[in-house]
C-alpha cells in the first residue's frame, strides 16, 4: 500500500447504508482514498452498489442483496456470505466472497471478475454479458442461463440445466454436471481453452492449485439462434 | 414477498428466550411482508389436555366467555386472542359448546402445547400486542405477509393451522389450490379460508391421517402442490422446511449446538448468539428437511 492511500471504516452498527453508498459514489476518478473498511454488514442490501472509482471496499461479514451491483472499477472484498444478486450487472473491476453467494449471482454482468470462494447457488451468471466467474465450489441450477459473452468457472459440480438457452459464453466445469440445458453442449477443450481457462483462474489467484486438464467445456450448440421454418405451424 | 423466520432450540437454557429470539427475526422482516403477521410458539403444555386458540373482535369479554362455559373454564386472554386450556377428552364437546354460546369466536389453533396468534398491522407491533418477547417454549414458527391471493385479513394471516399442534406458513402463491381444495374437501378436510396457504396446511394434516409422517408429508406435496412456495412447517416434536423444485423464494438457515434458525434473508438471522460461528446454508430445492426434539 503506498504512502498515499487514505483508509476509512464505516461501521453499519451505527452508520446508515445509504450514506455509505454516498460516500463511496462521491469518489471522483484518481482519489486516493482508495482502502473502506466496513463493519457490522449483517446482511444489509445493497451495499457498495452502483461504485465508479478504483478502490477498494473490504465489507467484514454476511452481505444481502444486490452487493457490488453495477460495480465499475472498484474492488468489494465480502468476508462472508452473499445474498441474492452479488455483482449483478457489474461492468468491471473485481469483486470476490469469501463465503458462498445465494442465487444470481453476477446477473446480467458486461465485465470484470467475480469470484465466489465458496458455492454459489441457482442462476449464476444468468444473461451474463461478458463478465468472468470463478466459483470455488459448486453452483446451483440453471446456472448461465442465456448466458451471451464471458466466462463461467466451476472448480466444483454444476446443477441441474446448465447453460440453458445459451447464447455465447465458455462454461468450464471441473466436477459433475447433472444436466445441461437446451442447446447447450460439451465442446472440446482445445490448447487456447485451456491457456484462456489458465487466465481466469490467474485472476482469481488459484493458478498451480488446479489443473486447467481437469475441466471440461460447454457451450453454444448454437442451433437456437435462428427461427425455424418447421416451427412455423406453431403459430 | 412474505417473509419467514423460525427457531428450534435444541439448548435447553434459551427457552425462557424462545420469544425474544422470535421476536427480533420477526422485527427484521417487516419490510417483507407489512401487511398482517403471526407466529405459532411451541410452549408448556400438558399431554392430557388441550390449549384451544381462540380470537375475537377487540374488546370482546373473553373472562364473560369463560363463565358462561362454566366447569371452571380459565382463558388467558392476549389482545384480540385468548388460550382456553380443556382436557384432551373434552375437546369436541367444548369446540361444540363455543360454536354454540360464542358463534362470534373463532378457534384458530389447536394443541398440546401449541398457541398461534395473528393480526393485521405492522409485525413489530403484531408481536408487541400479543407480548411475543415474554413468550417461552421449544420452538416457534413466525411470517410477515404481503398479500397475494387473498385479501388482507386477519383470517389470511399466517401462520395457517389444520391439525392438533401443527401449524404453517408459507412464502409464494400456489397455483393449483382450487384443485388440491376440490379434493381435500371430499376427503373430509375442511377449508375455512379462501386463502392458497391454507390449502397447503390442510393438505398436510391430511397426509399425515393417513399415516405418513411430517417429512413424508412434505414428499408428497413435491407430487400434488404446483406453485411458488418455500413453507416451514411445525408439528409438536419439531420443525421442517420445504422449497419448491427451482427454489423460487429465498430461505437461509443457520446451525449451531445451540439452535437451527430459518429466515427468508440473513438479516433475521444476524442478531441470534454465537451466528458468526453458526453453518449458514440455503436449503435445497425439493429437499425435505426436518428437525425433531426428540433427535436433537
Amino acid at each position: 500500500m503506498n504512502a498515499s492511500t487514505q483508509s476509512h471504516s464505516f461501521d453499519l452498527a451505527t452508520a446508515k447504508v445509504r450514506d455509505l453508498n454516498a460516500a463511496l459514489h462521491a469518489l471522483k476518478e484518481g482519489s486516493n482514498a482508495s482502502l473502506w473498511r466496513v463493519s457490522n454488514p449483517r446482511g444489509l442490501h445493497a451495499l457498495a452498489a452502483g461504485l465508479d472509482a478504483p478502490v477498494t471496499v473490504e465489507i467484514d461479514g454476511p452481505v444481502g442483496y444486490y452487493c457490488a451491483g453495477m460495480n465499475k472499477q472498484a474492488t468489494v472484498i465480502v468476508r462472508g456470505n452473499a445474498g441474492v444478486g452479488i455483482g449483478e450487472n457489474m461492468m468491471s473491476g473485481r469483486i470476490e466472497v469469501e463465503g458462498d453467494a445465494s442465487q444470481a449471482a453476477g446477473a446480467t454482468a458486461h465485465g470484470g471478475l467475480l469470484f465466489i470462494r465458496g458455492q454459489a447457488g441457482a442462476r449464476c451468471g444468468i444473461s451474463m454479458k461478458g463478465v468472468d466467474i470463478v466459483v470455488g465450489g459448486s453452483v446451483g441450477h440453471m446456472s448461465a442461463f442465456m448466458a451471451q459473452a464471458g466466462t463461467l468457472t466451476v472448480l466444483g459440480d454444476a446443477g441441474e440445466a446448465l447453460g440453458d438457452s445459451i447464447y455465447e459464453a465458455r462454461l468450464y466445469v471441473r466436477g459433475q454436471v447433472k444436466s445441461l440445458g437446451a442447446d447447450c453442449v460439451e465442446k472440446e477443450m482445445r490448447d487456447e481453452h485451456k491457456a484462456q481457462l489458465f487466465e481466469k483462474l490467474k485472476a482469481a489467484g488459484l493458478e498451480g492449485q488446479v489443473d486447467p486438464s481437469d475441466f471440461k467445456r460447454y457451450g453454444s450448440a448454437r442451433t437456437l439462434y435462428h427461427f425455424h421454418v418447421d416451427n412455423a405451424s406453431a403459430y | 414477498m412474505c417473509g419467514i423466520v423460525g427457531l428450534f432450540l435444541k439448548d435447553k437454557a434459551l427457552e425462557p428466550k424462545l420469544g425474544e429470539m422470535l421476536s427480533g427475526m420477526l422485527g427484521t422482516m417487516c419490510g417483507r411482508g407489512p401487511d398482517s403477521a403471526g407466529f405459532a410458539v411451541y410452549g408448556a403444555g400438558e399431554s392430557d389436555e388441550v390449549k384451544l386458540t381462540l380470537r375475537a373482535a377487540e374488546g370482546y369479554d373473553f373472562a364473560g366467555l369463560a363463565a358462561k362455559l362454566g366447569d371452571g373454564a380459565e382463558v388467558l386472554q392476549r389482545a384480540t386472542h385468548a388460550v382456553l386450556t380443556v382436557p384432551a377428552a373434552d375437546e369436541a364437546e367444548v369446540r361444540a359448546k363455543l360454536a354454540e354460546l360464542a358463534p362470534e369466536v373463532t378457534v384458530v389453533g389447536a394443541g398440546a402445547r401449541m398457541e398461534l396468534y395473528k393480526e393485521v398491522g405492522m409485525p413489530t407491533d403484531v408481536a408487541v400486542r400479543f407480548d411475543l418477547a415474554k413468550m417461552a417454549g421449544t420452538h416457534g414458527i413466525a411470517h410477515t405477509r404481503m398479500a397475494t391471493e387473498s385479501a388482507v385479513t386477519t383470517n389470511g394471516a399466517h401462520p395457517f393451522s389444520t391439525g392438533l399442534d401443527q401449524c404453517l406458513v408459507h412464502n409464494g402463491s400456489l397455483s393449483n389450490f382450487r384443485t388440491v381444495r376440490r379434493n381435500l374437501e371430499r376427503a373430509g378436510v375442511t377449508i375455512q379460508t379462501e386463502n392458497d396457504s391454507e390449502v397447503a396446511a390442510g393438505y398436510l394434516t391430511w397426509r399425515m391421517k393417513e399415516g405418513r409422517s411430517l417429512g413424508e408429508a412434505l414428499e408428497d406435496s413435491l407430487d400434488d402442490l404446483d406453485g411458488f412456495y418455500t413453507f416451514v412447517v411445525g408439528t409438536e416434536s419439531g420443525f421442517g422446511v420445504l422449497r419448491d423444485p427451482i427454489a423460487c423464494k429465498p430461505a437461509v438457515m443457520a446451525e449451531t449446538d445451540q439452535y437451527v434458525a430459518f429466515g427468508s434473508e440473513y438479516r433475521a438471522l444476524a442478531g441470534l448468539p454465537g451466528i458468526e460461528n453458526a453453518k449458514i446454508f440455503e436449503p435445497e430445492p425439493a429437499k425435505v428437511y426436518f428437525w425433531d426434539r426428540a433427535a436433537a
